[in-house]
């Protein structure tokens, strides 16, 4: 079965969702990670989701849900590079991810991130 | 071009076939970015809703021509349970369990039409339309 892969950048893991996920790839995704936040012991987790056309419902629970149980995992999770589009039609439709941290790109997610984690060193 | 289109719903990659049909066919009609994600998601959902809840169905795909206006209207059908309390199902917040309680409403605010048809034992059809 097909996977998004998941890389590893010193404590962070970077995760691009690159192709439009059917919900059983999601689901893996999901299992994927929080498996490779307990072995590698990552601190934070960036999301990629700047390829995707749409978020429905299943999809945006999928990404408020990887982002609560990295969390409890103790890895920081910041979804990075959502459409204008996007996030207009995730907010007419009800969704409007709460407590999921956003930021607009990788760049900016991943300066957060590390200023987050060095301050709580 | 053709008008017409049927995208059978079955498993989840029909949910992501669903999806492609509905973006190919809006793009072709200069749809723009916005009211094609839209409508997407809101294909998306109902696509979703077809294959779980109703045990599989279909997907039509018309254009539709109004004068000087253009639509797309999504013609969703399944043979599933149906459901028994319509009004309860267009509530924000109701689901019959897994979801987020945002399928129909949240979806029937993405459209410009959006007309429902169920009854227990009687499947469930759904049709959607988005004009330009």
């Amino acid at each position: 079965m097909e996977r998004i892969p998941i890389l590893r950048m010193g404590n962070c893991l970077l995760i691009t969702i690159q192709v439009d996920m059917h919900d059983r790839l999601a689901l893996a995704l999901q299992d994927d990670l929080t498996a490779k936040i307990y072995a590698t012991g990552a601190k934070g987790v960036l999301i990629d989701i700047s390829a995707l056309e749409i978020v429905d419902s299943f999809m945006g629970r999928m990404i408020a849900n990887m982002s609560a149980m990295s969390t409890i995992l103790d890895a920081q999770t910041i979804v990075v590079g959502m459409r204008p589009a996007v996030a207009i039609t995730l907010v007419e439709l009800g969704l409007e991810l709460p407590g999921v941290q956003t930021a607009l790109d990788v760049e900016r997610g991943m300066h957060m991130l590390r200023s987050s984690l060095a301050r709580k060193r | 071009m053709t008008n017409n289109a049927v995208v059978p719903l079955h498993d989840e990659q029909d949910v992501v076939r669903a999806r492609q049909a509905v973006r190919i066919r809006m793009e072709e009609l200069k749809f723009s970015l916005v009211d094609q994600t839209k409508m997407i998601t809101a294909a998306s959902e109902l696509a979703r809703n077809a294959v779980i809840h109703g045990g599989g169905g279909q997907m039509g795909i018309e254009v539709l021509v109004n004068g000087a206006r253009t639509g797309v209207r999504l013609t969703f059908e399944d043979n599933g349970p149906g459901i028994a309390d319509l009004a309860l199902a267009m509530t924000d917040g109701w689901t019959s369990g897994g979801g987020l309680g945002m399928g129909l409403p949240g979806t029937k605010r993405l459209v410009n039409d959006f007309h429902i048809e169920s009854a227990p034992g009687q499947g469930t059809r759904i049709v959607i339309a988005r004009w330009k």
